[in-house]
């Protein structure tokens, strides 16, 4: 009987990172398009998109990495019961190492006291892994290549929050939200899509912005109050006009996605995870047959 | 569109408003945290130090009227050793702002590129040495690499791949034109329009 355990995942683990660094997803792609088709002829912001989807071609095509900095491979592996979860996540190391030697990662894991950079994107807690159990069969990855550019700008805030008048309420969420894009401007590399969390504690409440950016931008929110916010700050954040880069434009935002999580009484933190327009995620289902087992890039 | 060679004269650097789309081309330098921390402290604040003077030279003559670019690249070697860029967008600027300006100062350079734009002290020395800053497209990282045709060296590889100072011949690198030497920034005109809307958003 095949088992999870005997299987090394490491070069199915690697495919999944080239296809994250080197292909942008569909949805995004799309998105993208129309943002081009908005601006006017000429303009800067025009330009930029045309370079923007240029690239995106020409990294797709000659398999090379979108944007040279890979960011911070970021997996979520759901498994089922039994799956050595120390060996999945040996495999994921390797499959870095391996990734990062082919090229389609940027050595990106410097030691903070030494300055010294591992050279293989592996070190301490490097790759992120979240593994979660779950009651299906097979194990399902996804993973989000995030850059330093667009984590530099992101940020968490604590309501209530005096400057921006906001209360511990989704209107206090829709003005920080709207506030972190204007402080970003272009410096993330616009157009963002933004994961937001509501709720947690600080650190439970970055990651769950984070995994909000695993959802695609069609995604429409099962909480309606979230879907209606979502909706409105997607319009809003466009209002500002900082456009592709900053140089000003009608698209600044792809997509708003809001999760919340229960937080203490005395707590009200908002992140905003901003994601770069090279939202470079990707994911897998891995089941087990006869043969061994069988790999579904999605 | 202008189209630029390296070492670029200050005429040209005049010629340039905020808005032109540039292609840069010629032989320039990445360098981005560590570089630039290293180049302030080793050759520009206090004496150059015996160890350092022939880098020091080298790079003097390189940047005399041209180019750095804030970038940490995907760098592929090949069997006999040499080079080639495989990604290679700009990183973001800002961060430089503390150093830029001496180092422009110091190796009169007449441009940097890099993306999200610099600070009123950058702004203020384009306006005087002349220089300019050219904002590459981010995440552009494959089309850049297309651009760059040649590795000619690299200096302080031990900073590791993204922060080392490589010597790179560039063809037809693409870039936007966000601070020009007249004192005009695209990054405060588009910060104060968004500015002006957020204030009204949030009422």
């Amino acid at each position: 009987m095949n088992d999870f355990n005997q299987q090394d995942l490491s070069e199915i683990f690697v495919e999944l990172i080239r296809r994250a660094a080197t292909q942008l997803p569909g949805d995004m792609v799309n998105a993208l398009n129309k943002a081009r088709d908005r601006e006017d002829e000429g303009s800067a912001a025009k330009g930029a998109f045309n370079t923007i989807l240029l690239n995106v071609e020409m990294a797709r095509e000659n398999s090379t990495p979108i944007c040279q900095d890979t960011g911070t491979p970021i997996f979520e592996i759901s498994y089922p019961l039994g799956v050595s979860t120390r060996k999945l996540a040996d495999q994921i190391r390797t499959a870095a190492a391996i990734a990062t030697e082919r090229n389609y990662l940027r050595p990106n894991a410097v030691d903070s006291l030494t300055g010294e950079n591992s050279g293989n994107n592996t070190g301490e807690d490097f790759p992120t892994m979240h593994f979660h159990e779950w009651d299906e069969p097979y194990i399902h990855v996804d993973v989000l290549l995030k850059g330093g550019g667009c984590e530099n700008v992101s940020t968490q805030y604590k309501l209530p929050d005096a400057r921006l008048k906001g209360g511990r309420d989704l209107e206090g969420v829709r003005r920080v939200v709207l506030d972190a894009v204007q402080q970003a401007q272009g410096k993330g590399c616009a157009p963002a899509v933004l994961g937001v969390a509501i709720g947690g504690d600080r650190g439970a409440s970055y990651i769950k912005s984070k995994q909000q950016l695993f959802r695609k931008l069609e995604d429409r929110n099962e909480n309606e109050e979230l879907a209606a916010l979502e909706d409105r700050l997607y319009e809003e954040t466009n209002e500002l006009g900082i456009g592709p880069m900053g140089f000003g434009g009608k698209t600044s935002v792809l997509g708003v996605k809001i999760g919340s999580l229960h937080r203490l009484p005395a707590s009200y933190f908002v992140s905003v995870a901003y994601m770069c327009w090279a939202n470079r995620r990707a994911s897998m289902d891995i089941s087990l047959n006869d043969e061994g087992v069988e790999v579904q890039y999605a | 569109m202008h189209k630029l060679t390296v070492p670029i004269s200050d005429e040209e650097i005049r010629s340039l408003h905020v808005g032109d789309t540039v292609h840069l081309n010629g032989v320039i330098m990445t360098g981005r945290d560590a570089a630039h921390k290293f180049m302030i402290e080793h050759f520009i604040r206090g004496e150059v130090q015996p160890e350092d003077a022939a880098l020091h030279e080298e790079l003097k003559e390189l940047l005399d009227g041209g180019v750095i670019y804030h970038c940490g690249p995907v760098v592929k070697t090949h069997e006999d050793g040499s080079y080639s860029f495989v990604a290679a967008g700009p990183t973001t600027s800002i961060r430089e702002e503390p150093y830029q300006g001496d180092v422009i100062k110091h190796f009169n350079l007449k441009g940097v590129i890099g993306k999200g734009g610099m600070g009123d002290n950058t702004l203020k020395v384009c306006q005087e040495q002349p220089a300019v800053y050219f904002h590459a497209i981010g995440g552009a990282a494959s089309l850049i690499a297309k651009a760059v045709k040649e590795v000619i060296k690299v200096n302080k590889l031990e900073f590791g791949v993204p922060e080392a100072m490589w010597v790179i011949r560039v063809e037809d690198f693409p870039v936007v034109v966000t601070m020009d030497s007249h004192g005009e920034s695209i990054h405060k005109q588009v910060e104060a329009q968004s500015q002006a809307k957020f204030a009204e958003l949030i009422g």
